[in-house]
């Protein structure tokens, strides 16, 4: 019989995602990937996968799946409960299951993402190289579904063990931001980034996460006027019309016609960051 | 010129205009095809700029790169390649093409003659997988975009905006003046399970040649 495991129960957003397809940029194709990229890594490593191997991304976790033969799991991301045959188990370590088995992810206390890795990886056909789900373009499987059965590749070995504690999401993040390419576009950019406090809106997804909080203020030359479109990074803080900064996540769009004033980095930390948590940016160079 | 930076590992090199970005690409595409730019991940070019992305860790020595390969480089005389040649078989029936023929003082049968007859270059791609902004339009078919974009355009219409025509992959909102649309058997303009998934990419050679 092949491998395979079968979605019960997706809960409320579970999506196949490997490190991505960066590198299409200008055919206009997202890079996509999971979002917490150590977490998914780390899931690898503990069920003997590759690190780039694709697993499940949850959100909220809520995801019920059926083993449909002997394989090794492990959740990643914020801690959570994980529940076999019954009996509750801990996140962050292998979990041998076998067929017929079924895991159920609970909901993390913090944080938003936890990480699904199998044994052998979900070998859905790759599209661009990639098996990750681009929700923006539509590129790599729909989101999961009760019955969507996924088939697995051949396991490997598991190396050892990782003793990584699971990472507790704060209330409140410090995003580094490198200021460029269009810093000269606000008016002390630097300052009002690091003057400023903003909140994770519940209008973020992978594309990027809108924060909400002071409106960053265009320098007098460059009010009214608009930016001829340009290729934009995950990362990107892009400060449309409103002045309210987006940061752009996996799923963002490969260009964009409004000033990028910096580049936040610690995006696994901003992954897992709840609608309500809140964000400082820390201007660097 | 100038170089922008763009987080730890990415560079965008802002020029003036379209046949310098252009330039800017060739150059850059050529100098990682040598071996000469590190670890390259990303050329996206767009309407004034060209992002280079590096893998991360080594932006440092890409940026550097990026500066003596384009400090070298004559942006006026862009390194000849020969592109990619793809021609896009259309219908001509699209619901703005009387007004298109109207605004360029042509007959509709000129208007289709003077959009069959140029050779375009995919100068960038955005707004959807696929989508490739087309320069070479002929200058009276250089008309302002609609008052009121569609809600929805389906996949294959064939517009033109601006100095730009293009073929909208997908179904989208769109404010493109309509002109015709990809032939049914022609091949789609994004298929992500096809080598390669999109059929136009930048420095790509396009024609349009009427069909049906």
């Amino acid at each position: 019989m092949s491998r395979a495991i079968t979605v019960l129960d997706p809960g409320p957003l579970a999506l196949v995602q490997d490190l991505g397809r960066a590198g299409n940029g200008h055919i206009g194709v997202p890079p996509s990937g999971a979002l917490d990229t150590p977490s998914l890594r780390l899931a690898n490593r503990l069920v003997g996968n590759p690190e780039p191997a694709a697993g499940i991304e949850t959100v909220l976790g809520g995801l019920r799946l059926r083993a449909e033969c002997s394989c090794t799991v492990a959740i990643t991301g914020p801690s959570t409960s994980v529940h076999i045959r019954r009996s509750t188990v801990d996140s962050h370590a292998p979990v041998h299951l076998r067929a017929g088995d079924e895991l159920t992810v609970g909901r993390p206390n913090t944080g938003l993402r936890c990480y699904i890795g199998v044994s052998g990886g979900i070998a859905v056909p790759a599209q661009l190289g990639s098996r990750a789900t681009d929700m923006l373009s539509g590129i790599g499987p729909a989101p999961l579904r009760a019955g969507d059965r996924l088939p697995l590749g051949s396991p490997g070995t598991p190396e050892g063990f990782d003793g990584v504690p699971p990472v507790s999401a704060p209330d409140e993040l410090v995003v580094p931001v490198v200021l460029g390419p269009r810093e000269d576009w606000f008016d002390d950019p630097a300052g009002q980034l690091a003057a400023g406090s903003w909140t994770v809106s519940a209008e973020s997804n992978r594309v990027g996460i809108r924060l909400d909080g002071p409106a960053l203020r265009r320098a007098e030359r460059h009010r009214d006027i608009e930016l001829p479109s340009e290729a934009v990074i995950t990362g990107a803080v892009q400060v449309p019309a409103n002045g309210r900064p987006v940061i752009f996540l996996a799923d963002h769009p490969t260009t964009g016609g409004y000033p990028v004033i910096g580049v936040a980095t610690a995006l696994p930390a901003l992954a897992q960051a709840r609608p309500g948590v809140t964000v400082r940016l820390r201007p660097t160079r | 010129m100038r170089l922008l930076r763009c987080g730890h590992d990415a560079v965008l090199v802002e020029v003036d205009s379209l046949v310098e970005v252009d330039a800017v690409r060739a150059s850059l595409l050529a100098a990682s095809g040598r071996d000469e730019l590190g670890d390259l991940v990303e050329l996206v070019p767009a309407a004034r700029t060209v992002l280079a992305a590096f893998r991360p860790g080594t932006g440092e020595h890409g940026r550097q790169a990026v500066r003596e390969i384009l400090d070298a480089a004559d942006l006026a005389h862009p390194v000849r390649t020969s592109p990619r040649e793809i021609t896009l078989p259309v219908v001509y029936d699209g619901p703005d093409l009387a007004l298109v023929a109207d605004t360029a003082g042509l007959s509709t049968k000129d208007t289709v003659a003077a959009h069959t007859g140029a050779v375009y270059t995919v100068a960038f791609s955005g707004f959807a997988p696929g989508f490739g902004y087309l320069t070479g339009l002929p200058e009276p078919l250089r008309q302002p975009r609609l008052d009121s974009p569609r809600t929805s355009v389906p996949a294959g219409a064939v517009g033109v905006a601006g100095e730009f025509t293009g073929v909208y992959p997908r179904p989208s909102p769109g404010g493109w003046r309509l002109i015709g649309r990809l032939a049914d058997d022609a091949e789609p303009l994004f298929d992500p399970s096809r080598e390669p998934a999109a059929l136009l990419a930048p420095g790509d050679a396009v024609r349009f040649e009427a069909a049906g």
